[in-house]
């Protein structure tokens, strides 16, 4: 089986070729290391990584912006989301410092993007 | 009078660049200014991921990359004052700005750099029939709205325009529970990058309509429905193809405009075709001592080309400021050809500046397996490559070593099609 995919992990945007053969998968197009995992993950178990924002209180803004510090298994990124709007955090935050541990047992922690 | 060797207009990631790269280059006594708050400009509310791969080697949201940077500055002699607004600049580099605390001020400036960035086409600029109700936002306002302010700006949604702000909005949108009923874009083809199309739509099974358009917003108060339509190759509305959405709000991402008010109060010299000033390789405008860098001279897709370019001009700026740099006189022109729609640099310095340059340019339509050709006066190729895809959306750039220009006043870049 042959897939054409759009690799996401730059906006470089390589268009990448994926054969599947007795279970294993040969990746083409990618221009470096990261493509080639990229293009197998896809096939096997998609992952993405969630950017969004959490409450709060006593910062410049009312949103914190966060991220998970790595990607987490596409299908949970609602999953996560529910949890990560329970959040809210106080004034003042460094940028890196865990909103909440391990998000939906994934193993990754959402953490704080900027100083606030 | 308040004297600087440099003045950076703007502190979003061009000015901070540019700031940063001239102190490094040796000038101490700078100034930014910002009319925001905060410096970090626009990546405060790109709060998605992508950015620093070229510049910091590590995927970073644009919060962070704005972080890096504010906290490179910071480490040096460069003032910020923040929430200011520079209301006209002279071709003697005079500066005219104002703020609550010192009111009106006249800052001298040796050496400028023009960082202002740039702003959205709104629904005025497009002429959208129909009624005027609330829940028109353009992308970018909505997307500071929901990331900085906290405000939810609607529960069904359609986007006009397939740029990258109105991509990421429709994922971020999504995430946070509205319904996004559909990307709308009047060109055959979608003006964003492949990967958005990938990791916002797909991903969120969001359907693309190519080759349409909103005709037709209706709304009391608040908007309730809009007409889409498919459009011809003339992208006029085909009757009989309207589709009906019942939706609260539309978001328009349908281009971005450099914003060159100050630019033009100084006479500095502007390209129709970039919307931006004329510059020479080293950054540096018609008017000498005045440099523009980042998405006020071009709009860009990627912070780190911002950066990259932003970073050169602030290295010319302190030369400038240091050493009486001055241009050669020896100049050759770059014109665009067949399917270019403009290029940057407009014009190549063949003695002063880098021995090489980079000349950044876009295409007017996607093409597959293009040559990309720099030709001479008489025609001569003076250089050639090959590229599988070229998209309008996707800055394409060339490395040119200037010795290959010598002799020749013009050169025209071009790309079969």
């Amino acid at each position: 089986m042959k897939k054409e995919l759009i690799c996401i992990v730059c906006p470089q945007g390589c268009r990448l070729t994926v054969e599947e053969k007795d279970g294993s998968y040969q990746v083409s197009g990618n221009t470096c290391k990261r493509g080639e995992a990229y293009g197998i993950n896809e096939m096997t178990a998609p992952r993405r990584v969630i950017t969004t924002t959490v409450k709060l209180e006593g910062g410049r803004c009312p949103r914190l912006p966060v991220k998970t510090r790595t990607d987490v298994p596409k299908e949970l990124i609602f999953d996560c989301m529910a949890k990560i709007n329970q959040v809210t955090v106080k004034a003042p935050v460094k940028m890196g410092d865990v909103v909440l541990a391990d998000v939906m047992g994934t193993g990754v922690d959402v953490i704080a993007t900027r100083d606030m | 009078m308040l004297t600087y060797d440099l003045v950076v207009i703007g502190g979003g990631p061009a000015g901070l660049a540019a700031a940063y790269s001239a102190y490094e280059n040796g000038v101490k006594n700078i100034l930014i200014i910002e009319r925001d708050d905060v410096t970090g400009g626009i990546l405060n509310q790109c709060i998605h991921n992508g950015f620093g791969l070229h510049y910091f080697k590590e995927e970073l949201t644009g919060p962070e990359y704005a972080q890096r940077f504010e906290d490179m500055v910071k480490g040096t002699t460069v003032e910020v004052m923040t929430q200011t607004m520079v209301l006209g600049i002279t071709p003697q580099k005079q500066i005219y700005a104002v703020n609550s605390q010192k009111g009106y001020l006249t800052i001298g400036a040796k050496a400028i750099v023009l960082s202002m960035g740039c702003r959205e086409r709104t629904r005025g600029a497009i002429a959208i029939p129909g009624d005027r109700p609330a829940g028109v936002f353009t992308a970018g306002t909505a997307q500071r709205y929901l990331n900085m302010e906290g405000y939810m700006v609607g529960k069904r949604v359609v986007i006009l325009g397939s740029g990258d702000i109105g991509l990421i909005m429709a994922r971020r949108m999504t995430l946070e529970g509205a319904k996004v009923l559909a990307v709308v874009e009047i060109m055959p083809y979608s003006n964003g990058l492949n990967r958005n199309i990938v990791q916002c739509l797909n991903d969120y099974d969001i359907p693309l309509y190519l080759s349409h358009t909103v005709t037709n917003i209706k709304g009391q108060g608040r908007l309730e429905e809009i007409t889409v339509s498919e459009v011809d190759e003339n992208r006029t509305p085909i009757p009989g193809t309207e589709m009906k959405f019942d939706c609260d709000t539309l978001l328009l991402s349908v281009g971005l405009i450099p914003e060159n008010e100050l630019t033009k109060s100084a006479g500095i010299q502007i390209d129709p075709r970039s919307n931006g000033a004329v510059v020479y390789d080293d950054m540096q405008t018609s008017v000498e001592g005045v440099f523009a860098c980042g998405n006020v001279l071009h709009v860009h897709d990627l912070v780190d080309f911002v950066t990259a370019e932003s970073m050169k001009a602030g290295k010319f700026a302190a030369r400038y400021v240091l050493e009486q740099y001055q241009h050669s006189g020896e100049t050759t022109a770059v014109k665009q050809g067949d399917c270019v729609s403009y290029t940057v640099p407009q014009q190549i310095d063949l003695q002063a500046g880098e021995e090489t340059t980079d000349v950044f340019f876009r295409v007017n339509r996607v093409i597959k397996g293009g040559t990309i050709t720099l030709t001479a006066e008489d025609g001569t190729v003076l250089l050639s490559r090959k590229k599988a895809h070229l998209l309008p959306a996707e800055m394409e750039k060339i490395n040119l070593k200037k010795d290959l220009l010598k002799g020749h006043e013009t050169v025209t870049l071009s790309v079969n099609c």
